[in-house]
């Protein structure tokens, strides 16, 4: 298995592809290697938002817990993809649960970690907020879409 | 079912129909004593109801299968109601094929993208039977399947199938997964995002619900692929089939007969318009 540094991983994540090597260097220190087996829990609703994740394999659910019936899935996520922006918008918890329906590996980001980073730095902060406003453009627009169910047979 | 007149169905006999989800059919029809014309992928034919009407159904089956024609029929309204509660040895009326259909001479050497939604998988069948059959020409084929929910996907043995195909990647999403879905949950365009192309070698066929078609091509841009290698697949109301009654007028084209697949270059520019 060909083992990757940080920095690459980082660097050739589509989601942080244009960021300059000075912001890698900084995300760096706030960066760790992270596994989930199939069925663990990433995050919990309500808990604190530490970390956001960037996905490199596998794939992960954001459900939804109904007490009757158990988690309902709202949506997957998988590889090239982002785990979470509630570290960023307060009070930085998590609002829905998220479960890896396949083993996962990602890299976890510390929230804590990047918003005084953030605070030191505001070009970084700028350009944080920029690709997680992209993101949660792109999540809103298919959840429209899902909302408008757009396979239904057309009112006449 | 001639070129010299191409208005005259011929007679044809419903010898099988599969059930693909709740509403959806898939009919196999034969012409006993007539010769059925060979079709191009995303081509489609004019069925006749017999006393109920014709309906612009696309063929859904391979297109080198001798003796017979496919068409994957979801519920609707009352023709194609009947269409699907057809008996076997029910006779319809069949002419055709029209139109124009998927770029499959240009796509050799590329990879091949294919983004369906709902039935929309249906036209773009016969392009998977033809570049899995001359694989040899064609680069990586990726499909990327959204349908409403688990229950309402169609061809479900073959999409099984066609992930095991040499440089062959299939992912398939529902809107709503309900419980025990273990599958991936979120439109279509969300697979993309997940996908590694190579831009510049890649080719795009879409077939779905306008809409989806819509966003999908914009995602496309977003991840590199140029406007002029993505092809769509549209949708309008045809009755005449070749370009004489008007019925199925977009912009300065007749989707009949210009159609029904289209360079996304050549029908941007109406396809926003909402007078059209």
């Amino acid at each position: 298995m060909v083992t990757q540094t940080l920095e690459a991983v980082l660097r050739n994540h589509p989601f942080l592809a244009d960021l300059s090597s000075e912001h890698i260097q900084t995300l760096i220190s706030c960066a760790s290697n992270q596994r989930f087996e199939k069925g663990n829990l990433v995050a919990r609703e309500g808990t604190e938002a530490d970390f956001f994740y960037l996905l490199r394999t596998g794939t992960v659910a954001l459900q939804i817990h109904r007490p009757e019936s158990g988690g309902i899935t709202l949506n997957t996520l998988g590889e090239g993809d982002v785990l979470g922006w509630s570290w960023l918008v307060p009070p930085h918890r998590w609002h829905f649960d998220a479960r890896a329906i396949e083993p996962v590996r990602a890299i976890a980001l510390d929230g804590r970690c990047l918003r005084n980073k953030c605070e030191q730095d505001h070009e970084l902060g700028y350009q944080l907020l920029k690709h997680f406003a992209t993101l949660i453009e792109e999540r809103l627009e298919a959840t429209r879409l899902q909302l408008l169910d757009v396979y239904g047979v057309p009112a006449r | 079912m001639t070129a010299a007149d191409p208005m005259a169905p011929i007679p044809a006999q419903v010898r099988k129909l599969d059930r693909e989800n709740q509403d959806t059919f898939t009919l196999h029809v034969a012409a006993p004593g007539a010769t059925l014309p060979p079709f191009q992928p995303g081509q489609f034919d004019m069925l006749y109801v017999y006393a109920t009407g014709e309906l612009p159904i696309s063929v859904s089956g391979d297109p080198e299968a001798p003796f017979s024609l496919s068409y994957t029929v979801r519920s609707v309204g009352k023709a194609t109601n009947k269409l699907v509660t057809s008996s076997i040895g029910d006779w319809i009326g069949v002419r055709g094929p029209f139109g124009v259909g998927w770029p499959l001479e240009k796509a050799k050497g590329s990879d091949v993208l294919l983004i369906a939604g709902g039935i929309g998988l249906a036209p773009l069948r016969p392009a998977l039977y033809h570049m899995f059959r001359y694989r040899p020409e064609y680069g990586r084929i990726i499909l990327a399947y959204g349908a409403r929910s688990p229950g309402d996907m169609i061809y479900r043995h073959e999409l099984a199938r066609w992930k095991k195909e040499p440089r062959t990647q299939v992912l398939s999403t529902v809107d709503y997964g309900g419980l025990h879905w273990r599958g991936n949950v979120g439109v279509v365009t969300t697979l993309l995002t997940r996908l590694r192309l190579d831009p510049p070698h890649t080719i795009a066929l879409i077939c779905g619900p306008e809409i989806m078609m819509r966003f999908a091509a914009v995602e496309l841009e977003k991840r590199g692929i140029a406007r002029e290698r993505i092809y769509v697949s549209m949708e309008r109301n045809m009755k005449c089939a070749v370009g004489h009654c008007g019925h199925c007028q977009f912009g300065p084209y007749f989707v009949c007969r210009d159609g029904p697949v289209f360079p996304y270059t050549q029908i941007e520019p109406w396809i926003n318009r909402h007078e059209i």
